[in-house]
C-alpha cells in the first residue's frame, strides 16, 4: 500500500469513519436487534468503535498492525456481550496478518480470511445460520478471488466484496436463525434482517469509502458487475438490455 | 492447587455458584466473573482478571453459562498466560464437581476438567 505513516493515517480514518457511520445507524441497528435480539447492538457497536477511534487517534508511532490490534482490544473491552469477542477478538487476532509487511493487497486478503475463520470458529456458526457469517463469507471469498486469481486492483476487489456482503445481508432476512439469541425465537426469526450481518456491511462500506482516499486507482465498475447465469436461454438472444438488473437498489 | 472461575451473565448467579462450590471446595481458589460492567452479560476482561486471581501457578478451570460466556471465556484464555481450560459442563453441577476434585492431592488441570464434565450426564430424577 504505502509508507507506515499513510497506513497509520488510513487505519485511524477507517476507525473514525466506522464510528461515525455506526453512530448514524445506531437506531436502525437497535431496531433490527430488538426484533430478534436484545436491542443493544446499535448502542454497543457505536460506543465500541467510538472508543476504538479515540484510542488509535493518539497512537503516533505504533506499527500499523499494532494499531489494528488496538482497535480489536478496545472493542473487546467496550462492546462486551458476544459482539466484543466476535468483532474485537477477530480483529485482534487477524491483525497478525499485517505484522511483517504492513497493509498490502496480499496481507489484506490474509487479514480478511483470518477474520472470517476466527468469527466462524468462535461463534461456531456456518453459513445459513442467519449471522454475520452470511455477509462475511461471500465478501471474503469474493475479495480473495478478485485479488489472487483475477488480479483486480484492490479498490475494485473491495467494491466487489461490499456488493457480495450486501447480498449476504439480504439473504439473512428470509432464513431462520440457528445461532445467537435470535435462535431462541425459532421460526419467529424469519423475515428479520440480521443485525450483525448489517453492521458488518456498514463496516465494509466505510472501509471501501476510506480506502478510496488512501489507495491509488479507481473502482473499475465493469469488473464489479454481477455475473448471473441467463435465466432462460431463449431470452438471451434479444440484446443486453437486461444488464441493469443488478443496479444497486436501496437495500432498505 | 487448581483454581476455578465461574462465568455467568449474572454477577449474583456467579457469586451464588461460587458459594455453593466453595462449601465443597475447601481451600481451592474460586473466583466469580459475572455480568458486564454491572449489567447482564459477560466480559473477556473481567474473566481474564478472575483467571489471574484464581491461579496460584497450577492452572485454572473455567465454568461458563450460555452463549457469549463461552466466547468471552475463550477469548480470555487466548489473552492470558495462565494455563487455563474451559470445562464443557453445566455450570453449577460442574463447579461443585470441579471444586471437590480440585481439593484432592493428585488433582491436575485435566482431572478437574474431566470431573466437571462428568456432570453433563447427571439426572435430577431417576
Amino acid at each position: 500500500m504505502a509508507d507506515d505513516d499513510t497506513q497509520r493515517e488510513a487505519v485511524r480514518a477507517v476507525a473514525e469513519n466506522v464510528a461515525d457511520r455506526l453512530e448514524d445507524e445506531k437506531e436502525y441497528l437497535t431496531d433490527l436487534d430488538s426484533a430478534i435480539g436484545d436491542a443493544d447492538h446499535g448502542a454497543n457497536m457505536s460506543r465500541g468503535f467510538r472508543a476504538a477511534a479515540d484510542t488509535v487517534a493518539d497512537a503516533d508511532d505504533a506499527e500499523p498492525a499494532d494499531l489494528v490490534k488496538q482497535v480489536g482490544t478496545t472493542l473487546i473491552s467496550e462492546v462486551g456481550g458476544a459482539s466484543g469477542p466476535l468483532y474485537g477478538g477477530s480483529i485482534m487476532s487477524a491483525s497478525q496478518a499485517f505484522a511483517d509487511e504492513g497493509i498490502t493487497a496480499e496481507t489484506s486478503v490474509d487479514f480478511a480470511e483470518a477474520y472470517l475463520d476466527k468469527v466462524k470458529d468462535r461463534g461456531d456458526a456456518r453459513i445459513g445460520a442467519k449471522t454475520m457469517v452470511d455477509a462475511l463469507t461471500p465478501a471474503v471469498h469474493t475479495y480473495k478471488k478478485s485479488i489472487e486469481q483475477d488480479d483486480l486492483p484492490p479498490l475494485t476487489a473491495l467494491a466487489k466484496a461490499v456488493d457480495a456482503a450486501e447480498r449476504g445481508v439480504e439473504f439473512t432476512m428470509p432464513i431462520r436463525a440457528e445461532k445467537g439469541r435470535a435462535s431462541y425465537l425459532g421460526w419467529r426469526s424469519v423475515g428479520h434482517q440480521d443485525p450483525g450481518a448489517t453492521s458488518t456491511l456498514y463496516i465494509m462500506e466505510e472501509l471501501l469509502a476510506t480506502a478510496q482516499e488512501y489507495v491509488e486507482g479507481e473502482i473499475e465498475r465493469d469488473a464489479t458487475a454481477v455475473e448471473e447465469p441467463d435465466e432462460d436461454p431463449t431470452d438471451v438472444a434479444e440484446d443486453g438490455a437486461d444488464s441493469d438488473a443488478d443496479d444497486e437498489g436501496d437495500a432498505r | 492447587m487448581i483454581g476455578l472461575v465461574i462465568v455467568s451473565h449474572s454477577a449474583t448467579a456467579a457469586e451464588g455458584i461460587c458459594e455453593v462450590a466453595a462449601e465443597m471446595g475447601g481451600d481451592a481458589p474460586i473466583e466469580p466473573a459475572g455480568g458486564d460492567d454491572g449489567e447482564i452479560g459477560t466480559s473477556a476482561d473481567a474473566i481474564g482478571e478472575a483467571i489471574e486471581a484464581a491461579d496460584d501457578g497450577d492452572g485454572v478451570v473455567v465454568l461458563v453459562d450460555l452463549g457469549s460466556a463461552v466466547m468471552n471465556a475463550d477469548l480470555a484464555l487466548e489473552m492470558t498466560d495462565v494455563d487455563a481450560e474451559i470445562a464443557d459442563a453445566p455450570i453449577l453441577e460442574g463447579a461443585v464437581n470441579a471444586a471437590v476434585e480440585a481439593t484432592s492431592g493428585k488433582a491436575t488441570l485435566d482431572s478437574v476438567v474431566e470431573r466437571a464434565e462428568e456432570a453433563r450426564d447427571y439426572r435430577k430424577l431417576s
